[in-house]
């Protein structure tokens, strides 16, 4: 395990991305996901300055940031809906930069992606949008697959709601069902992009639950972006902090909360 | 002089762009097209709301030029002394001309409008990457399976234009001086052949690959929120509709080449 809690240097963010890569190299037992040195920019605008992050098996890592840092551009980076200016993006010892797009979507089968406002296809059902990776990826016969909906769709506490439209739904319905569409093909990667955005404190907890409890039902890599400092402190096992393009520091809640730099201070400070 | 050729050059460099980028759009999808899976499922679900749903206003459209052109076509007959050749005149027009770009027309607009606002809302509120990401291509699936599905249903559609231009130009002549069925369209198909109806129906399979084209480049690149999904559904209609007037034109040409 890194050193927690303390601020990253750009040397010491590198050596750990790359002692991650070299202990297992496109092999089974590599970590789900592994950054090095991403930089990403659009124009001008620098987003991310050089990334260094892994997520081991099981664990839940939250990036936290002020909005504009590129935290939800990390995660379409990680799942291949932009590519990165510079830099290395392994998904289980595979680098993903710039691979066939057969390739990408064959990796893409193991992820699953809550998106912030749930992205669910508005022209079909709840049940048709949770079949729909179904569908496409498994040869499940239609009884099957309507069995594991259901499941599915139970576990998020939404089994009642199969033939309702996304737009019958409330914000935080709509994260349930979108997070059973994310663990439709039992993915290993979990990425989820402000799971509690929008939502009341009530349904926020409701969702923190959630995530707790599909943790603790399935082996997963999650990453979570969030603003919210409370969900990150109950869901996650990790927080890295997102400063400037950079990870400023990387610890878990507690360590962040003793760091005495000034900016990580405010940062916890604003939220409480 | 600096301001006058900026003024050019700036709308100039726009279309440039503009095409340079639908001519990468075109590379995707056509890169997609040729992978499995095919897709058949979608096609069918797009042949249905795309042939199926535009044939009432076609037919309509159709019927009201068939009706009017009668009518129109008659007095300037009568004056010639060439009422004889209503029918004939009737038919040659419809199957022509006035069937394929009326199709082409009303579809562009009908569809045309719905392909660029579906795609435009959907990528504004992310659905597009919500299909990348659960790794299925949307080339493939949204834009392919459209564009084809405009390319087989507009000569269908055509068809259905011209028969219902032909039987309300029938009915139209029947209310002047009754006329039947059977005897008007012998009349109007003397001297037709088969090309005469080959190449002008199977034009609009270029309409249908224009209008596919155009809205689904045009909601896939949408921009903003629902001023953009607006924006991607207008200029959908007005683009393809531009360009199914300017394929009209060549392709006639062409046809008169080739089908002389």
């Amino acid at each position: 395990m890194t050193p927690m809690g303390q601020e990253v240097l750009p040397d010491e963010q590198e050596s750990r991305a790359v002692s991650a890569i070299a202990s297992s190299p496109g092999t089974s037992d590599a970590p789900p996901v592994v950054l090095k040195s991403l930089h990403q920019s659009f124009g001008s605008q620098v987003v991310l300055d050089g990334i260094d992050l892994t997520v081991t098996n099981g664990e839940t890592l939250a990036v936290l940031g002020r909005s504009g840092t590129g935290k939800s551009v990390l995660l379409k980076l990680i799942i291949g809906l932009q590519q990165p200016g510079s830099g290395s993006i392994l998904i289980h010892g595979q680098e993903v930069t710039h691979i066939p797009l057969d390739e990408m979507n064959e990796l893409r089968k193991k992820m699953g992606f809550l998106f912030q406002h749930a992205a669910l296809y508005d022209s079909l059902t709840v049940e048709q949008n949770v079949a729909f990776p179904l569908k496409r990826h498994t040869k499940m016969i239609e009884s099957e697959q309507g069995a594991r909906v259901k499941e599915l769709l139970a576990s998020v506490g939404m089994e009642g709601d199969l033939q309702k439209m996304p737009s019958d739904l409330s914000g935080g319905m709509q994260k349930r069902v979108g997070l059973a569409r994310a663990l439709a093909l039992d993915p290993t990667i979990l990425l989820l992009d402000e799971p509690t955005a929008g939502l009341d404190p009530i349904t926020s907890a409701e969702i923190d639950e959630l995530i707790l409890k599909l943790q603790e039902e399935h082996d997963i890599a999650s990453i979570v972006v969030t603003h919210d400092l409370h969900s990150a402190k109950t869901i996650a096992d990790r927080i890295a902090l997102l400063h400037e393009g950079r990870v400023l520091i990387e610890g878990t809640f507690a360590e962040l909360e003793q760091s005495d730099n000034e900016f990580v201070s405010e940062f916890l400070k604003r939220d409480s | 002089m600096p301001s006058v050729l900026g003024s050019v050059w700036g709308p100039f460099n726009l279309f440039l762009e503009w095409f340079g980028e639908l001519g990468l759009f075109v590379g995707k999808v056509l890169h997609s097209a040729v992978r499995r899976p095919f897709e058949g499922r979608e096609l069918f679900r797009q042949l249905d709301e795309i042939g199926s749903k535009s044939l009432p206003v076609v037919a309509l459209a159709g019927a009201a030029i068939g009706f009017v052109l009668s009518l129109e076509s008659r007095s300037s007959l009568v004056r010639f002394g060439a009422k004889s050749m209503l029918p004939a005149a009737l038919v040659y027009s419809i199957i022509h001309e006035t069937g394929p770009i009326v199709t082409g027309l009303v579809v562009s607009g009908r569809v045309g409008a719905g392909i660029g606002a579906e795609l435009g809302s959907m990528k504004v509120t992310e659905q597009i990457d919500a299909i990348e990401a659960s790794g299925v291509n949307p080339y493939k699936f949204l834009a392919f399976t459209r564009i084809l599905a405009c390319i087989l249903m507009l000569p269908l559609l055509t068809l259905a234009a011209d028969f219902c231009g032909v039987l309300f130009g029938w009915i139209a002549e029947t209310i002047v001086e009754p006329v039947s069925f059977h005897r008007f369209v012998t009349q109007g198909f003397v001297g037709a052949h088969f090309n005469d109806f080959l190449a002008p129906t199977f034009r609009t399979a270029v309409f249908g690959l224009i209008i596919g084209t155009i809205g689904c480049f045009q909601g896939m690149s949408t921009k903003g929120g629902t001023a953009g999904v607006g924006l991607s559904a207008t200029s959908s209609v007005v683009l393809s509709s531009l360009f199914v007037i300017l394929a009209d034109v060549l392709l006639v040409k062409f046809i008169l080449v080739f089908f002389p």
